[in-house]
């Protein structure tokens, strides 16, 4: 299995293909969307390429739970309720949702998303 | 009218790589203005032909059963101008294909005096594939399709993956 490091750079160069950034911008702490700038489309994309880079397998919505977020039984007055939370945290364990829990309004969501729980997710996909 | 920005292939192998040709011509009204006195074929529109060309391999391949949109142009990088009297061709590969998305990789040449290749841009495309009822509008009618892919010569250099002729569809 390879080390938190050469993941970190395979994922780093999957994402400065898809999102056109420098590889200087991709920080562990930086945020896929508000400071990467992804959009869906690029999400698509990044899959792509992790599971090329990685050879693994990655099912739609296993990395960005979209079902969860839109669920009408999750999200009242666009914020995920406790129970969307619970589901979240199940369906996304390599994601620190700690703060996004202070405040879950589900347009906070995007900003939550690091390169490092992209990392984290790739680590916990090679090791299963 | 139809948005034409490749004139034939002539190369087609199912699922793997197509070569298409342009011929830039003055007689486009679009080089008339860009620019006055100093045609230059725009390479947005060269982008457009490289996704032509790499969406009808990847459209092809899913037996046109699904909506092939380009998402992305995840990388374009030119050399130089195209001009008038240039012939064009632009080279895709699959670089991966799935049933919700593809990406491709095209190359655009130009064909010089001597017959020599000179590389004038690559580009890097992604498509999404989408069924039926995903917020895009039915592309095409189906004679219309088959109309374009007979102007483009695709069932008379296609091959499949087997190198057997590709069979036209009884639409």
């Amino acid at each position: 299995m390879p080390s938190r490091d050469e993941i970190f750079e395979k994922v780093q160069a999957a994402l400065v293909d898809a999102l056109g950034v420098d590889d200087d911008e991709v920080t562990p702490e930086a945020t896929m969307v508000g400071d990467l700038g992804a959009e869906s489309i690029d999400f698509l994309d990044i899959v792509f390429r992790l599971e090329k880079a990685f050879g693994i397998k990655i099912p739609r919505g296993e990395l960005f739970p979209e079902d969860v977020l839109s669920s009408t039984d999750y999200v009242v007055n666009g914020k995920l309720n406790e129970a969307g939370l619970a589901a979240l945290k199940e369906r996304m364990p390599f994601v620190d949702l700690t703060k996004f829990e202070e405040n879950p309004s589900v347009q906070n969501f995007p900003n939550t998303l690091t390169v490092e729980d992209m990392v984290r997710y790739v680590q916990s996909k090679l090791a299963g | 009218m139809r948005w034409f920005w490749i004139d034939r292939f002539n190369e087609f192998v199912r699922g793997k790589h197509a070569t298409a040709v342009k011929n830039v011509s003055l007689a486009e009204e679009h080089l008339h203005d860009h620019f006055p006195g100093a045609a230059l074929m725009p390479n947005s529109l060269i982008v457009e032909g490289m996704a032509q060309t790499a969406g009808l391999l990847v459209a092809e391949a899913l037996e046109f059963g699904r909506r092939v949109v380009l998402a992305k142009v995840a990388k374009a990088e030119f050399q130089y101008d195209a001009v008038p009297g240039d012939t064009l061709l632009f080279r895709a590969t699959i670089l991966d294909l799935k049933p919700t998305g593809s990406l491709a990789s095209v190359t655009s040449v130009v064909v010089d005096s001597a017959g020599q290749e000179q590389p004038q841009g690559e580009a890097e495309l992604f498509f999404a594939h989408l069924e039926p009822g995903e917020g895009v509008p039915k592309l095409f009618e189906p004679d219309e399709l088959l109309k374009w892919l007979d102007h483009m010569h695709i069932y008379d250099v296609g091959r499949d993956e087997a190198g057997n002729p590709l069979s036209r569809p009884d639409w």
